[in-house]
């Protein structure tokens, strides 16, 4: 059962050609049989899963069943579960148990989804390849010694290795569709406001957007239609309807005019990667689409505006991790400022820290103007370009990730060469555009991944094109060796 | 842009994290070569542009003034590290 | 050397919302600790603000009030710094864009003068929590309950030159406040607070010297006091030679000093930003248009009619207007005496308000009602009672003894007003004082007042002084 697509498995759930609680302890039994080599999981829920698969069985005996009742699921270790450990990847938050559902739990819940565990993350998600963890590093399934990416890495190793059929993750500057391209999976970020940011522990709330990591396109259009709409809770969430995407799937690809960035095929990408993206383009001509070259000529400020703008949030996002109400508190503070620094010291790993200390500082008197303000008017550069490509094309293509997955540890040491890692992911973000990465091929026997952004609220023509694509393909059905 | 380790030092109180001194120049020199890295921003001609501090162009939504929280404590305590009488308790706040 | 003194105060309302301004818990006083902080209040990982649209209602009410402009579009800041009562390590406020822009209103005094005062600006933001010191040993518990309750900033200009205007300026915008119904100015209760900027300066210096930042202080007699000591403070470190430090002091009213607050040493760098997590306020103009109609008779337009309609001074008026519980109770005071708005308004103004004074009540409370004091009124009209009976009078119904009548009847307070009654009483007098009427009427006019005195002594002041006075001066002339 498990090499089938989520979709496939909602199917016979509904067929009653197996049962929630048959396909929950298949995929507890996977996880507990290669969890370990991978470390994926932070929690998985053995028993409240099986709770959840038989209520849904229940359900769906009575017939009171949606399509996506008894499919189960793993969530990024970053979305607050009520009555679970929700850690964000940190010591900080190693002994929290959220008392709350976020939206997107509450409402996947809701759609009756049996809930496996929660996955292993970069700490606070501030990572493109999940060494930044507490709970240490997660393999990456198509090749032990390689980074699964990041944030959501741990929801990208668990899909790919099959151990579960989807999971969630959020994407502040490619954490959904980096780690997707890098382990063959499909990951959508939808376009910022979409989907509910309430209770998703922040990062950089301007930047912040949840999305899910799965096989096919179909699978990731039946989640987000389970996710995505208004939440009262979330100011930025935008009241709209949601579409049917699943019915968008469908829709011919015809006369689409498909953007080529020619700044995305500068230096710093593998070329290998680039004959991938053109061999998909190939396909797409071949649907019908037409490809235009474009341009998008403050692409360069992209990363650099990221890495002002993301920890300028991030140092105030974090604030409230300060040892009194909730989180690691240190031993015996000797006064308030000991209790704050020492608590915060040992409860954030180096890389938050760092990130933390560049916000501050970016925010601070005398360089908010050269650094923050200046982000703020290079973010509006970006989006005006994208704006201005979106007159003349439906969808923008070009690589997820430069290169496939590196190696553990090759990129630790300079924070600037990982940060480097999401170059095509950070511009999205900033400019609050959907994005999905999508499998394309391999190199040297590593996924590489397409992505494909899309114009505000477009998710369903990115999704149809995706789905397109993957009807003349077959690189998303391919499953890593010793875990098929 | 090369931040000194009494920079990091400062910078590090503000925001709270107590950073070892062994620790300072390694974050000093990674925290240096950020700022070298965003400093590429300088490039960017900006005098016309207007700052953008949100992905869409929409404006706050408002709330009916309306109480539905109830009293939680109890739940919403047992994740504080040292609670007494309903109060969190800190060492002493000195004004 | 002639010291000038430049204050500007930061008044800070809590606004009379149900729920608090970025989540639905309850802003009621008094329960007990975090019981009423829910996790937005309580900085919880991953929840949101949302905006309270009475809040925002409220501010705008304000604004209109003082003739600001209300802000098409503003902004919501974080204001950076770790404090425990301050559970997020942001305090969500406005900086660079508010909600209300410039205004002004005036202030009386008691020379009868008035002076405008600028406003520079009010904003909204969520209060803090609470850190208390008490029963426990070198540890402070923390009550979140207030956090998030809505605060209206409001930022004069440093416009006000002595304590008094600073009073009378803080006392105005209470009134205010209240007329408004938007913050129930409850000082002890905390839900209006001041900060004052303090600096002096040599007469006649155009620059403004370094102020001081004075907090905590928790009533309008407390701010005279803060302020008058901290000018003397200032004075003499300059005269001392010294320089005085932009700081912030806090307000000790036990010992009635000021002094450095340690846990501000730290130079503020509060790192302000726009908060992401919540969008532009957008203030339509038809919104705007709405609550201007629910404006009510403002304190100055009140007052002017006052004046207008009861022919009172501007001083009286003001004092008559200053809350809008006050006022009504003048007017519906007057209706019932049917006129005598002076007598009406020295009654008010004098008795009533020492009472209330004394006993620390609120006109509200007051025992004597309106209707009550005029039948009281009524019967000085009617000459029953003289002033020094009214007194006493008012006395006993304050005391609960009933209203004006009963007392009068109970305590046979009536005023002797029969002229054969008073020269029966005035003859007698005479022959009992021989020396006195002789020593009077061989010039010692000051004597007179010697037998109003035995007069009012013989009818236990119940005669009618008017009376009093006209017979003693015919029959001691004789």
């Amino acid at each position: 059962m498990h090499t089938k697509t989520l979709a496939q498995l909602a199917r016979d759930l509904k067929a009653r050609k197996l049962s929630s609680e048959e396909l929950t302890r298949s995929y507890l039994a996977r996880i507990e049989r290669f969890n370990p080599q991978l470390n994926a999981f932070i929690t998985v829920l053995q028993e409240e899963a099986l709770v959840a698969a038989r209520a849904a069985d229940a359900r769906i005996k009575r017939g009171d069943v949606g399509v996506l009742t008894g499919v189960p699921l793993a969530h990024k270790d970053i979305f607050c579960t009520a009555g679970v450990k929700t850690s964000c990847g940190s010591k900080m938050l190693d002994n929290f148990v959220s008392p709350y559902d976020a939206t997107v739990v509450e409402r996947l819940r809701q759609a009756g989804m049996v809930l496996l565990g929660k996955t292993n993350m970069d700490e606070f998600a501030m990572g493109s390849s999940n060494e930044t963890s507490f709970y240490g590093p997660v393999k990456n399934p198509w090749d032990p010694t390689r980074v699964p990416g990041g944030s959501s890495g741990g929801s990208a190793a668990a899909v790919a290795a099959r151990l579960a059929p989807a999971a969630t993750g959020t994407d502040t500057g490619g954490s959904i569709r980096q780690p997707a391209a890098l382990t063959g999976l499909t990951g959508i970020k939808p376009t910022y406001g979409r989907v509910s940011r309430y209770g998703i522990i922040a990062f950089a709330s301007s930047l912040d957007q949840a999305g899910v990591i799965t096989y096919t396109a179909e699978d990731a259009a039946l989640l987000l239609g389970a996710m995505a709409g208004f939440d009262p809770r979330d100011s930025t969430s935008v009241d709209r309807p949601v579409p049917d995407y699943t019915a968008a799937l469908e829709h011919p690809l015809k006369g689409l005019r498909i953007g080529l960035p020619k700044e995305f095929f500068d230096q710093g990408l593998d070329g290998r990667v680039g004959a991938a993206v053109h061999a998909a383009l190939t396909i797409y001509k071949k649907l019908g689409a037409e490809v235009r070259d474009i341009s998008l000529p403050n692409f360069w400020l992209s990363v650099p505006t990221y890495y002002v703008v993301a920890p300028a949030e991030c140092s105030s996002n974090l604030s409230r991790f300060d040892g009194v109400r909730f989180g690691h508190r240190c031993e015996s503070p000797v006064d308030l400022l000991d209790l704050y620094t020492r608590s915060r010291g040992e409860g954030f790993g180096a890389e938050v820290k760092r990130r933390i200390m560049t916000g501050t500082y970016v925010l601070s008197a005398g360089y908010y103007d050269a650094y923050y303000l200046k982000a703020q008017k290079t973010r509006t550069l970006i989006r005006q370009d994208f704006i201005a490509a979106f007159e003349n094309v439906d969808v923008i293509m070009g690589p997820a990730t430069p290169t496939p997955a590196f190696g553990l540890g090759e990129k630790t040491e300079d924070p600037i060469t990982m940060y480097l890692n999401d170059i095509y992911a950070n511009g999205v973000n900033l400019a609050g555009l959907p994005g999905i990465s999508i499998p394309m091929g391999f190199v040297d026997k590593l996924p590489v991944g397409l992505q494909i952004i899309g114009n505000y609220f477009d998710e369903a023509r990115l999704l149809c094109a995706a789905h397109q694509y993957q009807r003349e393909t077959d690189w998303h059905g391919q499953i890593p060796k010793g875990f098929q | 842009m090369s931040l000194t380790s009494d920079e990091v030092r400062s910078i590090a109180r503000l925001a709270r994290l107590a950073i070892s001194d062994q620790d300072i120049p390694r974050y000093a020199d990674n925290l240096s070569r950020i700022l070298d890295f965003v400093a590429q921003l300088d490039k960017a001609e900006t005098a016309s542009v207007a700052p953008m501090a949100h992905p869409l162009d929409m404006s706050q939504q408002l709330r009916a003034d309306v109480v539905t929280e109830t009293n939680q404590r109890e739940l919403f305590q047992k994740n504080a590290p040292q609670v007494e009488a309903g109060l969190y308790l800190v060492p002493k706040v000195i004004e | 050397m002639q010291w000038e003194t430049v204050i500007g105060l930061e008044i800070h309302a809590q606004l009379l919302t149900k729920s608090k301004i970025f989540s639905a818990a309850s802003t009621a006083f008094g329960a007990p600790p975090n019981t009423q902080a829910c996790l937005v209040d309580l900085g919880y990982p991953g929840v949101l603000p949302v905006l309270n649209k009475e809040a925002v209602r409220m501010a705008v009410k304000f604004g209109l009030a003082v003739g600001a402009g209300i802000a098409p579009r503003s902004v919501f800041a974080r204001k950076n710094y770790f404090y425990p009562d301050l559970p997020k390590g942001y305090q969500i406020s406005q900086y660079e864009l508010p909600v209300v822009g410039r205004g002004s209103v005036e202030i009386e005094l008691e020379d009868g003068s008035s002076r405008r005062i600028g406003i520079t600006r009010a904003h909204l933001e969520e209060d803090a929590g609470k850190s208390l010191h008490e029963g426990f040993e070198g540890i402070s518990g923390i009550d979140l309950n207030r956090a998030g309750t809505p605060l209206l900033e409001i930022v004069s200009e440093p416009d006000m030159r002595s304590a008094k205007e600073a009073v009378a300026y803080m006392k105005k915008i209470h009134s205010l406040v209240r007329y408004l119904e938007i913050c129930d100015g409850n000082l002890q209760e905390g839900s209006f607070r001041c900060d004052a900027n303090v600096s002096v300066r040599r007469q006649g210096e155009q620059k403004f010297g370094t102020r001081a930042e004075l907090k905590n202080i928790n009533s309008f007699h407390f701010v005279e006091k803060a302020i008058l000591y901290e000018v003397q403070r200032q004075i003499d470190v300059i005269e001392g030679g010294g320089k005085v430090v932009q700081e912030t002091r806090l307000y000790d009213s036990k010992k009635n000093q000021t002094r450095s607050m340690r846990s501000k040493e730290e130079a503020n760098d509060y790192r302000y930003f726009p908060d992401p997590d919540l969008l532009p306020l957008e203030i339509a103009e038809s919104f705007v248009t709405e609550v201007r109609k629910t404006l009510p008779e403002l304190p100055d337009e009140k007052k002017q009619r006052f004046m207008r309609a009861y022919g009172l001074s501007a001083y009286d008026a003001a004092l008559l207007t200053a809350s809008r519980e006050l006022a009504d109770y003048y007017e519906t005071l007057v209706q019932a005496v049917g006129g005598e708005a002076k007598l009406c308004a020295n009654w008010v103004m004098g008795e009533l308000s020492a009472a209330l004074n004394q006993n620390n009540q609120d006109i509200a409370q007051s025992p004597v009602t309106a209707v009550m004091l005029a039948g009281l009124l009524k019967r000085i009209l009617d000459n029953t009672l003289s002033g020094k009976l009214a007194k006493e009078v008012f006395e006993a119904m304050w005391a609960g003894e009933g209203n004006a009548d009963a007392v009068i009847e109970n305590k046979g307070l009536k005023q002797i007003t029969d002229s054969s009654a008073i020269e029966k009483i005035i003859d007698g007098i005479m022959v009992a004082n021989p020396q006195q009427l002789s020593d009077y009427r061989a010039g010692k006019d000051k004597l007179f007042a010697f037998f109003v005195g035995q007069v009012m002594k013989a009818t236990q002041g119940k005669a009618n002084p008017q009376q009093v006075n006209e017979l003693l001066k015919r029959k001691l002339t004789g």
